[in-house]
């Protein structure tokens, strides 16, 4: 399995990694059964991303999926967030191995999940946005201490 | 400059093992079939590599037949004796550890009506002696155990399974992959049977291995042809192959005297210091009977695949049980098997020492491997969990 050299620096050194305090959304999708948790946090102002930041519990692919998926919302409008889609991220990362794909979906549902509950915070509707599925509960996954 | 902590994937071929093969590709080719002098002169030297093989695991010399690896040898023991045993029954007793080699065998064997019964093991990895007595039916034909596991280290009590199996009449197969030539093996004394190796494994060449099968056993050829290995397993010899084995074997057995204590000493100070530093981690497999050159831990919140990727970034060659670095979405089934839930799987890397191993690595990884944990965790929503709950 042989990563892209932009999916490697996003690895070697992921941008926006982090937590916002005063997030405007923050989304978790993922479970660590599967190996893979991404929490994405959103700070929105007048309907743009000011800022992005994200943790990631997981493979090369995962944090760098995850890395470049909060590089790309930063700075858009909502409705242009809504546009970053799975492949949008892969190929901004000159792709992935066929095993690592999920992870770019993941990514993208990080990201949706996020404005999800920006919009359930602010009761609005963003067009297209459905509820995310993925979504895990704050402490479900947590693995418990023998 | 490398650290290469991966030999229970594969070991470097030693350099005199490497010379002391070379002439067979260039001079000394002939087909040791045939009735000149440059053939019958490999053919007493393929002799004298299943002298030495015999003698690594004290065996008789007509006792070993060489196979193209680990993988053929355990297919054959398994498949051979399920057939030529199957008027006795079709019953066989394995573990749910064993390599993939022996497993999907097993598991092939069930689509063909055989029935096989997976033992568990305990936390560490262990069979118990106890729970293959309760396994054996009348129709049981076939015990296989492995000697040492791959992953976790775990050494397996073959000498009680041996006892047992031979007492009952049961043929006793052992996979020994990455037990020869790092731990000593006495098949006579352990009442083993049947026993597969692999020369990659103990520095000689990779594609070469051997079956030792006690004499009186009857198993079926698993590849038919010509009548090489007295008719028990056809194809031109790999002469260079056998002669490197053969020499690996001998010298990793004289040698085990001291390298035993070494590797365990370097063993026990790369897992003590690692557990030492580096909170939430645990030790994979037994903390004794345990394979010299094993070290398998599992660090809570972080995956695998990413602590192989910034090990390598420092030059270390690593592997892990997580479900990424196995091409599956599931960890590997020996973690599983020894309870660790999936999440603590997906973050083990296993460490494995060899001949080439020195302190000054073991003491780089030493130094390298807890900030890596420590920048990955800092990057997990797990272990914020568990940061913001403990304040
Ligand atoms: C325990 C065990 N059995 C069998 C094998 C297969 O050996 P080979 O690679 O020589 O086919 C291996 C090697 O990966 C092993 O570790």
């Amino acid at each position: 399995m042989q990563y892209s050299e932009k999916v490697m620096d996003h690895f070697m050194n992921p941008r926006n990694v982090g937590e916002i305090e005063d997030a405007s959304g923050v989304g978790t999708v993922g479970n660590a059964k599967c190996g893979d948790i991404m929490k994405v946090y959103l700070k929105i102002e007048d309907n743009i991303v000011k800022d992005a930041k994200f943790k990631t519990f997981g493979c090369g692919a995962a944090v760098a999926t995850s890395s470049m998926a909060t590089e790309l919302i930063k700075g858009k409008t909502i409705q242009e967030a809504m546009e970053i889609t799975n492949k949008a991220v892969m190929e901004a990362l000159d792709g992935l191995p066929p095993i690592k794909v999920h992870c770019s979906c993941l990514a993208e549902e990080a990201l949706h999940a996020a404005l999800w509950d920006y919009a359930q915070k602010n009761g609005i509707v963003i067009e297209g946005l459905e509820e995310p599925v993925n979504d895990i509960s704050e402490h479900e996954e947590i693995p418990e201490e023998e | 400059m490398e650290y290469y902590f991966d030999n229970a994937a594969t070991t470097a071929t030693r350099p005199e093992v490497a010379e002391a093969m070379a002439s067979y590709f260039t001079e000394s080719y002939g087909n040791p079939s045939s009735i000149y002098k440059i053939a019958q002169k490999n053919k007493t030297a393929v002799e004298k590599a299943r002298g030495q093989i015999a003698a690594a695991i004290n065996s008789e010399v007509n006792e070993v037949y060489f196979t193209a690896g680990g993988s053929e040898a355990d297919n054959w023991a398994i498949k051979g004796v399920a057939e030529s045993y199957a008027d006795k029954g079709k019953h066989i007793i394995t573990s749910c550890i064993e390599h993939h080699a022996v497993l999907h065998t097993c598991e092939y064997l069930e689509t063909k009506g055989y029935e096989v019964t997976y033992l568990p093991v305990d936390e560490y990895g262990l069979v118990s002696l106890e729970d293959v007595k309760k396994a054996v039916r009348d129709d049981t034909i076939l015990i296989t155990i492995m000697f040492a596991n791959n992953e976790i280290g775990t050494i397996e009590p073959i000498s009680e399974i041996g006892a047992f199996a031979r007492e009952k009449g049961i043929l006793f197969h052992t996979d020994a992959v990455q037990a020869v030539g790092h731990v000593p093996i006495d098949v006579k004394a352990m009442n083993i049977d049947m026993l597969s190796m692999s020369g990659h494994k103990f520095y000689g060449p990779k594609g070469i291995g051997a079956l030792y099968v006690r004499k009186g056993i009857k198993i079926t050829p698993l590849i038919h042809g010509g009548a090489q290995e007295r008719s028990r397993r056809a194809g031109t010899e790999n002469v260079p192959g056998i002669i490197g084995m053969g020499l690996a074997a001998e010298l990793a057995v004289k040698e085990l005297p001291e390298e035993m204590p070494r590797l365990t000493a370097l063993r026990d100070k790369l897992i003590n210091s690692i557990l030492e530093k580096v909170p939430y981690s645990r030790l994979n497999g037994h903390p004794v009977n345990r394979l010299p050159g094993n070290a398998n831990i599992s660090f809570e919140y972080i995956e695998g695949e990413s602590i192989l990727l910034l090990l390598d970034y420092k030059g270390i060659c690593a592997s892990s049980g997580s479900a990424c670095t196995s091409g599956s979405l599931d960890p590997s089934h020996v973690l599983l098997a020894i309870g660790l839930p999936h999440e603590k799987a997906h973050g083990s890397v296993r460490l494995t020492m060899g001949h080439f191993t020195t302190e000054e690595q073991v003491d780089y990884v030493i130094q390298e491997l807890p900030p890596i944990i420590e920048r990955l965790r800092m990057m997990s929503p797990l272990y914020e969990e568990i940061l913001k709950n403990k304040n």
